[in-house]
């Protein structure tokens, strides 16, 4: 075996500790060091970590960041979802091919660069945008593409591609990104100037107890999703057993058409992380972990410096000033590419070391989480609001909108409108005020939640945007009159196919079949009896599925008929004679003409 | 015991022990819930989803969702025939099942849901997998994973039973697909023609070489009588 390999691999191992939990982060590693996880690679990773090479292979085979196969030393990864297909990704797509002479999915022939398609990078508000290696490149044209190949066959340092950097933090010696926070409206809660310790020195101030009740007196709900009860979900929390609990960060930032998670992390890191400090406290952990999504692989040396400064700051670590002094760090653990490493058992798998499967619940993370010790996970902005709760009370904080669903909330804007970028609104804002500020186009359709929320038409623009009526993570993408409907839906259904994990059966086949049907129908070839088809099957889809994916992926579907069914009944037909529109005689017979070396009676008549 | 308590399957009064499954104090009270990836004596994976029932009105699967005190399951409703009947539709659809041509026809479990639920030709359309590649290199078993189901039984057989670790799952979504513990080839693992992990498969992917027709064809398991009989039986037995 290549001894330099063996070496490179055992080095890596070594730095985690030949600790088998840490698989991601040395398969991460391999990869940047060797450009891929290769046979030999993944033999050498299980001798040195004790485990069987299958076991290697089955989380290495998982992440769209890793790969087994051979790659260019820099990987271009152009974003293809929605956003960025109706800001012109398919020019730049073109611009790409032609500049580099090769197709997507493939690498040059000298093996330097590969081109590659990736859902949403969470940069929508500044689309089409690209990663190449770690590095974020937006506001793309067909020029800046041929304009990077040059460049890069020049000097191959991705990071010298960014010319001039965004604002705010973008800025900052350790993250150099062209990125633009395009904060347009910043509230009172978790966008508002930030004094460091004041949150974390009330909150420990009081007994872990008294934490609890007054996260509960705020009636803090959870920003990721779901909507559950943070306090309740500490208090749980704590009240299980076990050697050790955690707190985990969820920055996976996955649902296309989200980057509101992104801003905080460059913006508000501060208030973050004393929040997760404050989670710590209040649950009994010594350990806080945050999963940031591989995409966001670029804010990694500048958040690890925030910690360090806290550290040095007594605001974390050993002795963290309080009422009694209490220990507490976090780490940062790196996502690889997947969606469903942000459904939070998926999450923990990940953190484990493993591919990103859900967990069977029950057990919750509550009770068994991270390496089945009791866990609280929580999204970036709601522990950001954790913590602004204890620096200006629950009372301030309970005020601020409708009774179920106090507090603010972020949305992420992008498509359609003059004003993409990150919003603070008071929750219980109406979608038209959001589209108002946002300078919405001539809107005809609202993708609210990302690819597993819902479209909604001009009908429900009066709603608000609460837990109680339009629920949603905060991504909101415009859609104006001239767009095509079924266009999005399509995306979406093709990323949750992509991202399934394939462990159960209604998502990892019942998603493809909704995706052909669509197709079907969009190619004009679809039977009225499609829809109802389309609807069965997203039904028992959702009904059967093991995780939140799969229980949310058949929504584009579901929603998008609820909204906007004629366009679906357009496109629909009743088969003229016998045959259905989608069936193609000529081809089912090609092969039988074939062989028989003459034409077909039937296709001749 | 002390501790049992009871609950309902579709208005039927049940019996369980703490920690035991739905799909466990129902087959014991001889109420049969279909199960694929489910097999007696490994744990529960909730992989193929036939075994989903109402639990107070929610779904659950039932191999693995722990029976409590008084709760409401439904099991035999027209929604959750409809339901599995798609399930296992999918999984006909998503390989490559020539029952005729296949060695496990009339033992294979997924073969006999299908004909439990009345399923004479799929109502999906075949996805027939391109690039699933079988395995003959070992000399006393092959793979096919044109008829691999995905269960994952094989995996926890083989961990959990014979303290191995010769099969797992790689890749993700539709790709999905069975893998061993070596670059390519089964013969390059640990694996033994004894292993418990050769037992488990409920369908033609990991079979024994040249015992296919050891049992001819009209004296195999599912010949005769449905799947799940032979639970229902001990309700009549009782
Ligand atoms: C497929 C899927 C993806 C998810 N992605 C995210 C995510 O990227 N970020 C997030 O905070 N929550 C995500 N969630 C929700 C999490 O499972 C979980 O509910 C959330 O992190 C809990 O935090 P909260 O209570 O603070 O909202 C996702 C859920 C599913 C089903
Ligand atoms: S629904 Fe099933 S296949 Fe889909 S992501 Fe969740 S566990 Fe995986
Ligand atoms: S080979 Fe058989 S036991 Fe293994 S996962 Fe496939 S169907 Fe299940
Ligand atoms: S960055 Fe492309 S859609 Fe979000
Ligand atoms: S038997 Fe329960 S999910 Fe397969």
């Amino acid at each position: 075996m290549d001894e330099s390999l063996e070496q490179a691999v055992s080095e890596i191992c070594d730095q985690y500790n030949n600790d088998p939990t840490r698989l991601v982060d040395v398969a991460r590693a391999v990869q940047a060091r060797l450009g891929h996880v290769g046979n030999a690679a993944m033999d050498a990773i299980a001798g040195n970590l004790g485990i069987h090479r299958v076991e290697v292979e089955s989380c290495v085979s998982f992440y769209s960041f890793l790969s087994t196969e051979p790659k260019g030393e820099v990987v271009i990864r152009l974003c293809d979802d929605i956003i960025d297909e109706m800001k012109g990704s398919s020019r730049v797509a073109r611009a790409f091919r032609k500049e580099l002479g090769i197709d997507f999915g493939e690498t040059t022939p000298d093996g330097r660069i590969s081109l590659e398609w990736t859902p949403c990078i969470g940069m929508c508000d500044q689309a089409p945008a690209a990663l190449v290696n770690d590095v974020v490149l937006t506001w793309l044209s067909s020029d800046a593409a041929r304009r990077i190949v040059r460049e890069l066959r020049e000097h191959m340092d991705p990071q010298k591609l960014v010319h001039s950097f965004g604002d705010g933090n973008n800025a900052h010696e350790l993250v150099r990104a062209m990125v633009d926070n395009n904060i347009r409206k910043a509230g009172p809660v978790v966008l508002a100037p930030v004094t460091q310790g004041d949150a974390l020195h009330k909150a420990l101030s009081m007994s872990p107890a008294e934490v609890i009740r007054e996260v509960k007196t705020a009636r803090l709900r959870g920003r990721g999703g779901a909507g559950f009860p943070t306090g309740m979900k500490w208090d749980f929390t704590r009240g299980s057993d076990g050697d050790r609990k955690y707190v985990v960060c969820n920055a996976d930032e996955g649902e296309p058409g989200t980057f509101k998670d992104r801003v905080i992390l460059t913006e508000r890191a501060e208030l973050l992380f004393e929040g997760m400090v404050i989670a710590g406290y209040a649950v009994g952990a010594e350990t806080g972990i945050l999963y940031l999504r591989g995409e966001y692989a670029y804010l990694r040396a500048y958040l690890e410096h925030v910690l360090d400064d806290m550290r040095e700051k007594g605001l974390l670590g050993k002795g963290i000033c309080g009422r009694q002094p209490f220990d507490f760090d976090i780490r940062i653990q790196m996502g690889a590419g997947s969606y469903v490493c942000g459904e939070e058992t998926a999450l923990l798998s990940s953190c484990e070391g493993k591919r990103g499967d859900p967990k069977t619940r029950p057990p919750f993370p509550a009770q068994k989480g991270y390496l089945a010790q009791p866990t609280v996970v929580n999204n970036v902005e709601t522990l950001c609001c954790a913590a602004r709760i204890f620096e200006k009370g629950s009372g301030w904080f309970a005020e601020i909108g409708p009774h179920g669903s106090p507090g603010t909330k972020l949305l992420s804007i992008s498509g359609d409108c003059s004003k993409p970028g990150v919003y603070e609104l008071p929750m219980g804002v109406s979608l038209a005020d959001v589209l108002d500020l946002c300078g919405a186009r001539d809107p005809k359709a609202v993708q609210i939640g990302g690819a597993s929320g819902r479209m909604v038409g001009e009908d429900d623009f009066e709603r608000s945007v609460s837990y109680d009526d339009l629920a949603t993570g905060g991504a909101l993408m415009v859609f104006s009159h001239k767009r095509d409907i079924l266009k999005p839906v399509r995306k979406f259904m093709e990323f949750f196919v992509e991202e399934s994990c394939g462990y159960c059966t209604p998502c990892r086949v019942g998603n493809k079949l909704l995706l052909q049907c669509l197709e079907r129908i969009m190619a004009g070839k679809g039977v009225p009896e499609d829809i109802e088809y389309l609807e069965r099957l997203s039904e028992n889809i959702v009904t059967a599925s093991r995780c939140g994916l799969g229980q949310t992926s058949p929504n584009p579907i579901r929603t998008s008929l609820k909204s906007f069914r004629v366009a679906y009944e357009d496109m629909v037909q009743e088969p003229e004679g016998a045959l259905r529109p989608s069936f193609d005689l000529g081809a089912a017979l090609a092969e039988a003409e074939k062989i028989a070396g003459r034409g077909s009676t039937i296709l001749n008549e | 015991m002390s501790d049992t308590f009871t609950f309902t399957v579709d208005g039927v009064e049940v019996a369980a022990e703490p920690g035991q499954t739905i799909l466990e104090a129902a087959q014991n009270a001889g109420i049969y819930i279909p199960r694929l990836c489910h097999r007696d004596g490994l744990e529960p994976a909730g992989a193929c989803r036939v075994c989903t029932v109402m639990v107070d009105g929610r779904p659950q699967t039932a191999c693995n969702f722990p029976a409590s005190e008084g709760v409401v399951v439904d099991n035999e409703t027209d929604q959750l025939l409809e339901l599995r009947r798609d399930i296992i539709d999918m999984l006909f659809v998503e390989g490559n099942h020539w029952c005729m041509f296949c060695e496990k026809s009339g033992d294979c479990e997924l073969q006999a849901l299908a004909y439990r639920f009345g399923i004479a030709a799929p109502s999906f359309p075949f996805q027939f997998p391109a690039d699933r590649q079988a395995d003959l290199s070992h000399p006393d078993i092959w793979i096919d994973r044109d008829r691999c189901i995905l269960c994952g039984r094989c995996v926890r057989a083989s961990r959990d039973l014979d303290g191995k670790h010769v099969f797992d799952f790689v890749d993700r979504g539709p790709a999905k697909r069975i893998a061993v513990n070596a670059e390519a080839r089964l013969r390059d693992t640990d694996a033994d023609v004894t292993d418990e992990a050769l037992e488990v498969c409920p369908v033609g992917a990991l079979m024994k070489k040249g015992t296919g027709f050891d049992v001819p064809v009209g004296r195999r398991t599912y010949d005769w009588e449905p799947i799940g009989s032979e639970i229902e039986k001990r309700q009549t037995q009782e």
